[in-house]
Protein backbone atom coordinates (compact mmCIF):
# COMPACT_ATOMS: atom_id res chain seq x y z
CA UNK A 1 0.00 0.00 0.00
CA UNK A 2 2.66 2.42 0.52
CA UNK A 3 4.71 1.96 -2.95
CA UNK A 4 1.21 2.19 -4.53
CA UNK A 5 -0.09 5.53 -2.82
CA UNK A 6 3.47 6.99 -2.54
CA UNK A 7 3.44 6.61 -6.80
CA UNK A 8 0.47 6.63 -8.06
CA UNK A 9 -1.05 9.31 -5.55
CA UNK A 10 0.43 13.26 -6.30
CA UNK A 11 -0.01 16.47 -4.46
CA UNK A 12 -2.93 18.26 -6.08
CA UNK A 13 -4.58 14.89 -7.92
CA UNK A 14 -8.33 14.23 -8.32
CA UNK A 15 -9.10 10.92 -6.14
CA UNK A 16 -12.04 8.95 -6.03
CA UNK A 17 -12.01 6.30 -3.09
CA UNK A 18 -15.28 4.83 -4.24
CA UNK A 19 -17.62 2.16 -2.71
CA UNK A 20 -21.33 2.93 -1.60
CA UNK A 21 -21.55 1.91 2.75
CA UNK A 22 -20.09 -0.84 1.34
CA UNK A 23 -16.40 -1.90 0.29
CA UNK A 24 -14.62 1.56 1.39
CA UNK A 25 -10.94 1.52 1.54
CA UNK A 26 -10.01 3.29 4.57
CA UNK A 27 -6.73 1.84 4.49
CA UNK A 28 -6.13 3.72 1.40
CA UNK A 29 -6.79 6.83 3.14
CA UNK A 30 -5.14 6.47 6.11
CA UNK A 31 -2.18 6.01 3.82
CA UNK A 32 -2.77 9.19 2.17
CA UNK A 33 -3.26 10.84 5.59
CA UNK A 34 0.09 9.15 6.92
CA UNK A 35 1.85 10.50 3.46
CA UNK A 36 0.60 13.94 4.49
CA UNK A 37 -0.52 14.36 1.12
CA UNK A 38 -1.83 17.56 0.06
CA UNK A 39 -4.22 19.52 -2.21
CA UNK A 40 -5.98 16.86 -3.06
CA UNK A 41 -9.71 17.09 -4.82
CA UNK A 42 -11.27 14.26 -3.17
CA UNK A 43 -14.56 12.70 -5.17
CA UNK A 44 -17.14 9.96 -3.88
CA UNK A 45 -21.12 10.23 -3.82
CA UNK A 46 -20.93 9.82 0.06
CA UNK A 47 -17.84 11.48 1.52
CA UNK A 48 -18.66 8.98 4.58
CA UNK A 49 -16.10 8.64 7.68
CA UNK A 50 -13.23 8.04 5.30
CA UNK A 51 -13.26 11.73 3.89
CA UNK A 52 -14.32 13.17 7.11
CA UNK A 53 -10.82 11.51 8.48
CA UNK A 54 -9.00 12.83 5.57
CA UNK A 55 -10.08 16.19 5.23
CA UNK A 56 -10.05 16.34 9.21
CA UNK A 57 -6.00 15.56 8.32
CA UNK A 58 -5.77 18.19 5.85
CA UNK A 59 -5.02 16.02 3.01
CA UNK A 60 -7.61 17.81 0.63
CA UNK A 61 -8.64 21.36 -0.61
CA UNK A 62 -11.96 20.13 -2.42
CA UNK A 63 -14.50 17.97 -2.54
CA UNK A 64 -16.85 16.67 -4.96
CA UNK A 65 -20.05 14.92 -3.41
CA UNK A 66 -23.81 14.28 -3.50
CA UNK A 67 -24.48 12.98 0.21
CA UNK A 68 -22.38 14.14 3.07
CA UNK A 69 -23.14 12.75 6.40
CA UNK A 70 -22.21 9.85 8.35
CA UNK A 71 -24.55 7.52 7.15
CA UNK A 72 -27.71 5.79 9.61
CA UNK A 73 -25.74 7.90 12.39
CA UNK A 74 -25.29 12.02 11.89
CA UNK A 75 -22.64 14.28 10.28
CA UNK A 76 -19.19 14.60 8.96
CA UNK A 77 -17.83 17.27 11.28
CA UNK A 78 -14.66 17.62 10.43
CA UNK A 79 -16.27 18.61 6.93
CA UNK A 80 -18.81 20.67 8.31
CA UNK A 81 -16.47 23.00 10.27
CA UNK A 82 -14.19 23.57 7.01
CA UNK A 83 -17.30 24.59 5.01
CA UNK A 84 -19.70 26.51 7.91
CA UNK A 85 -16.78 28.08 9.81
CA UNK A 86 -13.65 27.88 7.02
CA UNK A 87 -11.74 25.70 10.49
CA UNK A 88 -9.00 25.86 9.81
CA UNK A 89 -9.23 26.69 6.37
CA UNK A 90 -11.87 26.87 3.45
CA UNK A 91 -13.05 23.90 1.65
CA UNK A 92 -14.57 24.28 -1.62
CA UNK A 93 -17.15 21.94 -2.57
CA UNK A 94 -18.86 20.67 -6.03
CA UNK A 95 -22.33 19.20 -5.50
CA UNK A 96 -24.29 17.25 -7.46
CA UNK A 97 -27.10 14.47 -6.51
CA UNK A 98 -25.96 10.92 -6.56
CA UNK A 99 -27.59 9.48 -9.75
CA UNK A 100 -25.41 12.52 -11.29
CA UNK A 101 -22.17 11.55 -9.69
CA UNK A 102 -22.69 8.35 -10.67
CA UNK A 103 -23.37 9.30 -14.25
CA UNK A 104 -20.43 11.51 -14.34
CA UNK A 105 -17.81 8.52 -13.76
CA UNK A 106 -20.53 6.46 -16.64
CA UNK A 107 -19.66 9.21 -18.94
CA UNK A 108 -15.79 9.25 -17.88
CA UNK A 109 -15.54 5.74 -18.08
CA UNK A 110 -17.59 5.84 -21.32
CA UNK A 111 -15.73 8.78 -23.24
CA UNK A 112 -18.15 11.33 -23.60
CA UNK A 113 -18.46 14.54 -23.25
CA UNK A 114 -21.66 14.74 -21.08
CA UNK A 115 -24.23 12.51 -19.84
CA UNK A 116 -27.81 13.43 -19.89
CA UNK A 117 -30.25 12.54 -16.68
CA UNK A 118 -33.92 13.34 -15.63
CA UNK A 119 -32.97 15.27 -12.79
CA UNK A 120 -31.93 18.72 -11.20
CA UNK A 121 -35.76 20.17 -12.75
CA UNK A 122 -37.15 23.24 -10.84
CA UNK A 123 -34.04 22.50 -7.74
CA UNK A 124 -31.65 24.93 -6.90
CA UNK A 125 -28.75 22.59 -6.97
CA UNK A 126 -27.87 23.85 -10.14
CA UNK A 127 -27.83 27.15 -9.12
CA UNK A 128 -25.57 26.41 -6.65
CA UNK A 129 -23.59 24.24 -9.22
CA UNK A 130 -23.06 26.06 -12.91
CA UNK A 131 -21.52 22.47 -14.13
CA UNK A 132 -24.91 21.31 -14.12
CA UNK A 133 -26.98 22.47 -17.16
CA UNK A 134 -30.27 22.00 -19.11
CA UNK A 135 -29.93 20.72 -22.47
CA UNK A 136 -32.13 20.01 -25.20
CA UNK A 137 -32.86 16.57 -27.18
CA UNK A 138 -31.66 16.56 -30.61
CA UNK A 139 -34.47 14.58 -31.62
CA UNK A 140 -37.45 16.69 -30.09
CA UNK A 141 -38.03 19.37 -27.83
CA UNK A 142 -37.63 17.69 -24.65
CA UNK A 143 -35.30 18.85 -22.23
CA UNK A 144 -32.92 17.01 -19.64
CA UNK A 145 -29.62 18.11 -17.55
CA UNK A 146 -26.11 17.50 -18.74
CA UNK A 147 -23.09 16.33 -16.00
CA UNK A 148 -20.09 16.60 -17.13
CA UNK A 149 -17.82 13.77 -17.30
CA UNK A 150 -15.29 12.72 -14.02
CA UNK A 151 -11.64 11.16 -14.91
CA UNK A 152 -10.11 10.88 -11.70
CA UNK A 153 -6.63 10.87 -11.63
CA UNK A 154 -6.65 8.12 -9.34
CA UNK A 155 -9.43 5.51 -8.28
CA UNK A 156 -8.92 3.77 -5.68
CA UNK A 157 -11.60 0.90 -4.94
CA UNK A 158 -11.57 -2.67 -2.24
CA UNK A 159 -12.55 -5.69 -4.01
CA UNK A 160 -13.16 -9.46 -1.98
CA UNK A 161 -10.72 -10.72 -4.12
CA UNK A 162 -8.07 -10.11 -7.44
CA UNK A 163 -5.47 -11.98 -9.20
CA UNK A 164 -2.02 -10.37 -9.07
CA UNK A 165 -2.96 -8.67 -12.54
CA UNK A 166 -5.62 -7.01 -10.77
CA UNK A 167 -8.68 -9.16 -12.21
CA UNK A 168 -11.03 -7.95 -9.62
CA UNK A 169 -14.22 -9.74 -8.37
CA UNK A 170 -16.81 -8.25 -5.94
CA UNK A 171 -20.26 -9.61 -4.75
CA UNK A 172 -22.52 -7.54 -3.05
CA UNK A 173 -23.08 -3.34 -3.73
CA UNK A 174 -21.30 -2.86 -6.29
CA UNK A 175 -21.75 1.27 -5.67
CA UNK A 176 -19.46 3.16 -8.75
CA UNK A 177 -16.71 0.36 -8.09
CA UNK A 178 -16.76 -0.52 -11.71
CA UNK A 179 -17.43 2.85 -13.38
CA UNK A 180 -14.93 4.65 -11.45
CA UNK A 181 -11.91 2.42 -12.05
CA UNK A 182 -12.46 2.74 -15.73
CA UNK A 183 -12.93 6.63 -15.55
CA UNK A 184 -9.24 6.62 -14.06
CA UNK A 185 -6.73 7.61 -15.51
CA UNK A 186 -4.58 5.34 -12.82
CA UNK A 187 -6.57 2.81 -10.41
CA UNK A 188 -5.51 1.00 -7.48
CA UNK A 189 -7.16 -1.84 -6.08
CA UNK A 190 -7.32 -3.20 -2.59
CA UNK A 191 -8.21 -6.72 -1.91
CA UNK A 192 -8.85 -8.74 0.76
CA UNK A 193 -7.78 -12.07 -1.21
CA UNK A 194 -5.52 -12.34 -4.04
CA UNK A 195 -6.67 -15.69 -5.70
CA UNK A 196 -5.15 -17.54 -8.62
CA UNK A 197 -6.01 -16.11 -11.98
CA UNK A 198 -8.28 -19.78 -12.72
CA UNK A 199 -10.33 -18.31 -9.32
CA UNK A 200 -11.13 -15.54 -11.80
CA UNK A 201 -11.73 -17.36 -15.04
CA UNK A 202 -13.42 -20.17 -12.90
CA UNK A 203 -16.60 -17.06 -12.38
CA UNK A 204 -15.97 -14.45 -15.05
CA UNK A 205 -19.64 -12.67 -14.55
CA UNK A 206 -18.61 -11.77 -10.72
CA UNK A 207 -15.01 -9.73 -13.00
CA UNK A 208 -16.31 -5.88 -12.44
CA UNK A 209 -12.91 -5.07 -12.66
CA UNK A 210 -10.06 -6.29 -15.74
CA UNK A 211 -6.44 -6.09 -14.79
CA UNK A 212 -6.37 -4.44 -17.67
CA UNK A 213 -7.10 -0.86 -16.20
CA UNK A 214 -5.73 -1.90 -13.07
CA UNK A 215 -1.84 -0.21 -12.34
CA UNK A 216 -1.78 -1.64 -8.84
CA UNK A 217 -3.09 -4.40 -6.75
CA UNK A 218 -2.80 -4.23 -3.03
CA UNK A 219 -3.84 -7.23 -0.70
CA UNK A 220 -5.23 -5.66 2.84
CA UNK A 221 -7.40 -7.83 4.92
CA UNK A 222 -9.92 -5.80 6.78
CA UNK A 223 -8.57 -2.80 4.77
CA UNK A 224 -12.27 -1.58 4.46
CA UNK A 225 -13.02 -1.10 8.38
CA UNK A 226 -15.09 0.46 9.72
CA UNK A 227 -17.02 -0.13 6.24
CA UNK A 228 -17.73 -3.62 5.37
CA UNK A 229 -16.69 -6.66 2.81
CA UNK A 230 -19.77 -8.94 2.00
CA UNK A 231 -19.09 -11.95 3.58
CA UNK A 232 -16.13 -11.34 4.73
CA UNK A 233 -16.29 -8.61 7.82
CA UNK A 234 -19.80 -6.50 8.61
CA UNK A 235 -19.93 -2.62 9.45
CA UNK A 236 -18.67 -1.82 12.11
CA UNK A 237 -21.71 0.59 13.59
CA UNK A 238 -20.25 1.05 16.83
CA UNK A 239 -17.11 3.01 15.45
CA UNK A 240 -19.62 4.99 12.76
CA UNK A 241 -21.39 6.04 16.52
CA UNK A 242 -18.10 6.49 17.98
CA UNK A 243 -16.92 9.28 15.14
CA UNK A 244 -20.08 11.13 16.02
CA UNK A 245 -18.09 12.46 19.28
CA UNK A 246 -14.91 11.81 17.88
CA UNK A 247 -14.88 14.36 14.90
CA UNK A 248 -17.17 16.87 16.72
CA UNK A 249 -14.04 18.11 18.89
CA UNK A 250 -10.57 18.78 16.26
CA UNK A 251 -8.55 18.15 19.27
CA UNK A 252 -10.23 14.52 19.51
CA UNK A 253 -9.81 14.38 15.85
CA UNK A 254 -6.19 14.99 15.84
CA UNK A 255 -5.51 13.19 19.01
CA UNK A 256 -7.70 9.95 17.17
CA UNK A 257 -5.61 10.34 13.83
CA UNK A 258 -2.24 10.33 15.74
CA UNK A 259 -3.49 7.08 18.05
CA UNK A 260 -4.40 5.20 14.81
CA UNK A 261 -3.23 6.38 11.76
CA UNK A 262 0.41 8.47 12.34
CA UNK A 263 1.51 6.44 14.78
CA UNK A 264 0.94 3.06 13.08
CA UNK A 265 3.42 1.98 10.19
CA UNK A 266 0.70 0.48 8.14
CA UNK A 267 -2.71 -0.89 7.79
CA UNK A 268 -1.59 -4.38 9.71
CA UNK A 269 -0.57 -2.63 12.53
CA UNK A 270 -4.13 -1.25 12.52
CA UNK A 271 -5.51 -4.45 12.00
CA UNK A 272 -3.27 -6.03 15.33
CA UNK A 273 -4.40 -2.70 17.75
CA UNK A 274 -8.00 -3.42 17.09
CA UNK A 275 -7.32 -7.39 18.22
CA UNK A 276 -8.90 -10.46 17.15
CA UNK A 277 -11.45 -10.52 19.30
CA UNK A 278 -12.84 -7.51 17.44
CA UNK A 279 -12.63 -9.20 14.08
CA UNK A 280 -14.56 -12.63 15.17
CA UNK A 281 -16.96 -10.09 16.59
CA UNK A 282 -17.57 -8.52 13.45
CA UNK A 283 -17.46 -12.40 11.37
CA UNK A 284 -21.01 -13.07 9.96
CA UNK A 285 -22.62 -16.37 9.44
CA UNK A 286 -22.36 -18.39 6.04
CA UNK A 287 -24.71 -18.13 3.22
CA UNK A 288 -22.93 -19.78 0.49
CA UNK A 289 -24.54 -18.36 -3.17
CA UNK A 290 -25.42 -21.74 -5.44
CA UNK A 291 -23.28 -23.10 -7.91
CA UNK A 292 -24.29 -23.05 -11.72
CA UNK A 293 -22.72 -24.23 -14.49
CA UNK A 294 -20.67 -22.40 -17.41
CA UNK A 295 -20.32 -25.78 -19.84
CA UNK A 296 -17.41 -27.11 -21.03
CA UNK A 297 -17.24 -26.25 -24.59
CA UNK A 298 -13.72 -27.91 -25.58
CA UNK B 1 -38.98 6.93 23.66
CA UNK B 2 -40.90 10.28 23.89
CA UNK B 3 -44.49 10.21 26.48
CA UNK B 4 -47.73 10.31 24.76
CA UNK B 5 -49.94 10.39 27.89
CA UNK B 6 -51.19 7.01 29.00
CA UNK B 7 -52.41 5.92 24.83
CA UNK B 8 -49.38 2.76 25.03
CA UNK B 9 -47.81 4.20 22.28
CA UNK B 10 -45.24 6.96 21.56
CA UNK B 11 -45.55 9.68 18.83
CA UNK B 12 -42.71 8.38 16.90
CA UNK B 13 -44.86 5.00 16.85
CA UNK B 14 -47.87 6.35 15.12
CA UNK B 15 -45.88 8.35 12.57
CA UNK B 16 -44.13 5.22 11.56
CA UNK B 17 -47.51 3.55 12.00
CA UNK B 18 -49.57 6.08 9.93
CA UNK B 19 -46.58 5.64 7.38
CA UNK B 20 -46.53 2.13 6.50
CA UNK B 21 -50.59 2.08 6.09
CA UNK B 22 -50.16 4.07 2.76
CA UNK B 23 -48.12 1.64 1.26
CA UNK B 24 -51.27 -0.66 0.71
CA UNK B 25 -51.65 -1.66 -2.67
CA UNK B 26 -48.21 -0.36 -3.62
CA UNK B 27 -45.83 -3.07 -5.17
CA UNK B 28 -42.68 -1.11 -5.56
CA UNK B 29 -40.92 1.27 -3.00
CA UNK B 30 -38.09 3.23 -3.26
CA UNK B 31 -36.68 3.18 0.58
CA UNK B 32 -34.69 6.42 1.97
CA UNK B 33 -32.15 6.46 4.77
CA UNK B 34 -33.62 7.01 8.27
CA UNK B 35 -37.44 6.63 9.14
CA UNK B 36 -38.49 4.89 5.54
CA UNK B 37 -36.33 2.52 6.61
CA UNK B 38 -38.39 1.15 9.20
CA UNK B 39 -41.74 2.47 7.95
CA UNK B 40 -41.42 0.09 4.29
CA UNK B 41 -39.90 -2.88 6.70
CA UNK B 42 -43.45 -2.40 8.86
CA UNK B 43 -45.33 -2.10 5.45
CA UNK B 44 -44.22 -5.21 4.12
CA UNK B 45 -45.01 -7.17 7.18
CA UNK B 46 -48.21 -5.57 7.55
CA UNK B 47 -50.60 -3.83 4.56
CA UNK B 48 -47.92 -4.17 1.54
CA UNK B 49 -46.74 -7.80 1.90
CA UNK B 50 -45.64 -7.98 -2.06
CA UNK B 51 -43.79 -4.63 -1.62
CA UNK B 52 -40.48 -4.99 -3.26
CA UNK B 53 -38.37 -3.35 -1.04
CA UNK B 54 -35.64 -1.07 -3.85
CA UNK B 55 -32.30 0.53 -2.05
CA UNK B 56 -30.29 3.18 -3.81
CA UNK B 57 -27.27 1.41 -3.23
CA UNK B 58 -28.15 -1.37 -5.62
CA UNK B 59 -30.96 -3.69 -4.67
CA UNK B 60 -34.28 -4.88 -5.87
CA UNK B 61 -36.84 -6.96 -3.73
CA UNK B 62 -34.50 -6.71 -0.11
CA UNK B 63 -35.41 -9.18 2.38
CA UNK B 64 -33.32 -8.03 5.43
CA UNK B 65 -33.22 -10.75 8.27
CA UNK B 66 -32.03 -7.56 11.03
CA UNK B 67 -33.24 -3.81 10.83
CA UNK B 68 -30.88 -2.56 8.41
CA UNK B 69 -28.98 0.33 10.00
CA UNK B 70 -28.15 1.89 6.73
CA UNK B 71 -29.01 1.85 3.07
CA UNK B 72 -25.90 -0.30 2.49
CA UNK B 73 -26.09 -2.49 5.39
CA UNK B 74 -24.89 -6.05 4.28
CA UNK B 75 -28.54 -7.40 5.32
CA UNK B 76 -30.48 -5.72 2.83
CA UNK B 77 -28.36 -7.85 -0.11
CA UNK B 78 -28.23 -11.47 1.30
CA UNK B 79 -31.58 -13.11 0.16
CA UNK B 80 -32.42 -10.49 -2.20
CA UNK B 81 -34.00 -10.77 -5.48
CA UNK B 82 -31.37 -9.06 -7.55
CA UNK B 83 -27.99 -6.76 -6.91
CA UNK B 84 -27.02 -4.38 -9.68
CA UNK B 85 -24.92 -1.66 -10.34
CA UNK B 86 -26.29 1.85 -9.20
CA UNK B 87 -26.46 3.34 -12.48
CA UNK B 88 -28.70 0.33 -13.55
CA UNK B 89 -30.88 1.24 -10.25
CA UNK B 90 -31.75 4.71 -10.54
CA UNK B 91 -31.64 4.52 -14.67
CA UNK B 92 -33.66 1.68 -15.48
CA UNK B 93 -35.45 1.13 -12.10
CA UNK B 94 -36.05 4.96 -11.01
CA UNK B 95 -35.91 7.20 -13.91
CA UNK B 96 -37.74 4.61 -16.00
CA UNK B 97 -40.67 4.66 -13.94
CA UNK B 98 -40.86 1.35 -12.23
CA UNK B 99 -40.86 2.88 -9.12
CA UNK B 100 -44.31 3.19 -7.47
CA UNK B 101 -43.27 5.03 -4.39
CA UNK B 102 -40.36 7.15 -3.28
CA UNK B 103 -39.98 8.21 0.00
CA UNK B 104 -38.33 10.94 1.44
CA UNK B 105 -37.43 12.87 4.90
CA UNK B 106 -36.83 16.25 4.89
CA UNK B 107 -34.83 18.96 6.92
CA UNK B 108 -37.26 21.41 6.04
CA UNK B 109 -40.73 21.25 3.48
CA UNK B 110 -42.66 24.14 2.39
CA UNK B 111 -46.45 24.19 1.82
CA UNK B 112 -46.47 22.74 -1.63
CA UNK B 113 -44.00 19.95 -0.39
CA UNK B 114 -40.56 21.17 -2.05
CA UNK B 115 -37.94 20.04 0.26
CA UNK B 116 -34.54 20.95 1.95
CA UNK B 117 -32.22 18.43 2.80
CA UNK B 118 -28.77 20.96 1.74
CA UNK B 119 -28.06 23.98 3.81
CA UNK B 120 -30.01 25.85 6.61
CA UNK B 121 -29.07 29.69 6.05
CA UNK B 122 -26.96 30.62 2.88
CA UNK B 123 -25.54 27.93 0.69
CA UNK B 124 -22.05 29.52 0.22
CA UNK B 125 -21.81 30.14 3.78
CA UNK B 126 -24.40 28.06 5.53
CA UNK B 127 -25.20 28.02 8.99
CA UNK B 128 -25.85 24.59 9.01
CA UNK B 129 -24.23 22.37 6.13
CA UNK B 130 -26.88 19.36 5.62
CA UNK B 131 -26.06 16.20 3.33
CA UNK B 132 -27.57 17.35 0.17
CA UNK B 133 -29.51 15.40 -2.26
CA UNK B 134 -28.07 11.88 -2.60
CA UNK B 135 -30.98 10.37 -4.48
CA UNK B 136 -33.83 12.94 -3.04
CA UNK B 137 -33.94 15.19 -6.17
CA UNK B 138 -34.41 12.51 -9.02
CA UNK B 139 -36.37 10.37 -6.43
CA UNK B 140 -38.83 13.64 -6.38
CA UNK B 141 -39.01 13.50 -10.07
CA UNK B 142 -39.07 10.07 -11.12
CA UNK B 143 -41.30 8.06 -8.71
CA UNK B 144 -44.94 7.95 -9.27
CA UNK B 145 -45.50 9.03 -5.93
CA UNK B 146 -43.42 10.49 -3.36
CA UNK B 147 -44.27 9.63 0.42
CA UNK B 148 -42.81 12.33 3.37
CA UNK B 149 -42.35 11.60 6.91
CA UNK B 150 -40.75 13.81 9.40
CA UNK B 151 -41.22 15.27 12.81
CA UNK B 152 -43.00 18.88 12.13
CA UNK B 153 -41.77 21.81 13.91
CA UNK B 154 -41.11 26.00 13.27
CA UNK B 155 -37.86 25.26 11.74
CA UNK B 156 -38.46 22.37 9.78
CA UNK B 157 -42.18 23.12 8.22
CA UNK B 158 -41.35 26.50 7.13
CA UNK B 159 -42.71 29.53 4.91
CA UNK B 160 -39.69 29.90 2.51
CA UNK B 161 -37.33 27.31 2.16
CA UNK B 162 -33.53 28.76 2.56
CA UNK B 163 -32.71 25.66 -0.43
CA UNK B 164 -34.56 23.99 -2.80
CA UNK B 165 -32.60 20.71 -3.33
CA UNK B 166 -36.47 18.39 -4.36
CA UNK B 167 -39.24 19.97 -6.32
CA UNK B 168 -42.65 19.55 -5.14
CA UNK B 169 -46.27 21.09 -6.39
CA UNK B 170 -45.34 24.87 -7.84
CA UNK B 171 -48.65 25.96 -6.51
CA UNK B 172 -50.00 26.15 -10.34
CA UNK B 173 -51.95 22.69 -11.04
CA UNK B 174 -51.65 24.06 -15.17
CA UNK B 175 -47.81 24.11 -14.70
CA UNK B 176 -47.68 20.95 -12.29
CA UNK B 177 -49.43 18.89 -15.31
CA UNK B 178 -47.11 19.78 -18.47
CA UNK B 179 -43.92 19.15 -16.08
CA UNK B 180 -44.19 15.67 -17.54
CA UNK B 181 -42.57 13.85 -14.76
CA UNK B 182 -43.89 10.53 -13.22
CA UNK B 183 -44.11 12.19 -9.57
CA UNK B 184 -44.43 16.00 -10.05
CA UNK B 185 -44.74 16.38 -6.30
CA UNK B 186 -45.69 14.59 -3.05
CA UNK B 187 -48.43 13.21 -2.19
CA UNK B 188 -48.69 12.28 1.20
CA UNK B 189 -46.71 13.86 4.44
CA UNK B 190 -47.04 12.27 7.97
CA UNK B 191 -45.09 13.50 10.90
CA UNK B 192 -45.34 12.99 14.58
CA UNK B 193 -48.91 15.37 14.49
CA UNK B 194 -51.21 14.17 12.09
CA UNK B 195 -51.15 13.17 8.42
CA UNK B 196 -51.40 15.21 5.42
CA UNK B 197 -52.21 15.23 1.77
CA UNK B 198 -51.93 17.66 -1.05
CA UNK B 199 -54.95 19.54 -2.50
CA UNK B 200 -55.66 18.52 -6.12
CA UNK B 201 -56.39 22.15 -7.15
CA UNK B 202 -53.68 24.15 -5.74
CA UNK B 203 -50.99 21.78 -4.69
CA UNK B 204 -51.28 22.87 -1.43
CA UNK B 205 -50.34 20.16 1.90
CA UNK B 206 -53.47 19.59 3.67
CA UNK B 207 -54.20 18.40 6.92
CA UNK B 208 -56.17 15.25 6.60
CA UNK B 209 -56.16 13.38 10.34
CA UNK B 210 -54.70 14.47 13.91
CA UNK B 211 -52.93 11.85 15.40
CA UNK B 212 -55.01 10.65 18.75
CA UNK B 213 -54.19 13.32 21.32
CA UNK B 214 -53.13 16.38 19.26
CA UNK B 215 -54.97 19.41 18.93
CA UNK B 216 -55.12 21.35 15.60
CA UNK B 217 -53.60 24.53 18.03
CA UNK B 218 -50.61 22.12 18.69
CA UNK B 219 -50.45 21.52 15.02
CA UNK B 220 -50.42 25.42 14.13
CA UNK B 221 -48.08 25.96 16.91
CA UNK B 222 -45.39 23.94 14.97
CA UNK B 223 -45.54 25.00 11.30
CA UNK B 224 -44.27 28.13 10.12
CA UNK B 225 -47.75 28.87 7.62
CA UNK B 226 -51.11 28.55 8.39
CA UNK B 227 -52.07 25.38 7.03
CA UNK B 228 -55.07 24.42 5.41
CA UNK B 229 -57.67 21.77 6.80
CA UNK B 230 -59.77 19.07 5.40
CA UNK B 231 -63.58 19.39 5.65
CA UNK B 232 -63.67 16.18 7.08
CA UNK B 233 -60.54 16.53 9.69
CA UNK B 234 -60.65 13.12 11.13
CA UNK B 235 -58.38 11.28 13.53
CA UNK B 236 -55.09 9.03 12.97
CA UNK B 237 -56.49 5.25 14.13
CA UNK B 238 -54.66 4.64 16.71
CA UNK B 239 -51.66 1.60 16.56
CA UNK B 240 -52.59 -2.03 16.79
CA UNK B 241 -51.10 -4.08 19.02
CA UNK B 242 -50.03 -6.40 16.11
CA UNK B 243 -47.83 -2.83 14.60
CA UNK B 244 -46.82 -1.82 17.92
CA UNK B 245 -45.15 -5.52 18.66
CA UNK B 246 -43.80 -5.94 15.06
CA UNK B 247 -41.97 -2.49 15.50
CA UNK B 248 -40.75 -2.91 19.37
CA UNK B 249 -39.79 -6.97 19.26
CA UNK B 250 -38.98 -7.37 15.72
CA UNK B 251 -38.09 -4.08 13.69
CA UNK B 252 -36.50 -1.92 16.29
CA UNK B 253 -35.85 -3.19 20.02
CA UNK B 254 -33.38 -1.18 20.42
CA UNK B 255 -35.45 1.72 19.67
CA UNK B 256 -33.17 3.52 17.28
CA UNK B 257 -36.23 4.67 15.05
CA UNK B 258 -38.82 5.18 18.12
CA UNK B 259 -36.76 7.16 19.95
Amino acid sequence: MRDAIAELVRDGDTVAIEGFTHLICFAAGHEIIRQRKRDLTLCRLTPDVVYDQMIGAGVAKKLVFSWMGNPGVGSLHAVRRRVEKQDPEPLEIEEYSHFGMVCRYVAGASNLPFFPIRSYFESDIPKANPRIVPVRSPYGDEEVYAVPPLNPDVTIVHVQRADVNGNAQIWGLLGCQREAAFAAKRTIVVCEEIVDESVIRSDPNRTVIPGLVVDAVVQEPFGCHPSYAQGYYDRDNRFYLDWERISRDPETLEAWLQEWVYDLGCHRDYVEKWGDAHWTSLRPGIALSGDVNFGEYA
Amino acid sequence: MSANGDLGWSRSEIMIVASARQLAGRRVCFVGIGLPNIVCNLGKRTVAPDLQLVYESGIFGSAPKRLPLSIGDPTLVTGSMAVCSMYELFAFYLQAGLVDVGFLGAAQIDRFGNINTSVIGNYSSPKVRLPGSGGACEIAINSREVFVIMRQGQRSFVETLDFRTSPGHSGDPEHDAKRGWFGSGPTSVVTDLGTYFFDQDTGEMTLATLHPGVTLDEVRENMGWDPKVAGDLGETPAPTDGELRLIREELDPQGVYTK
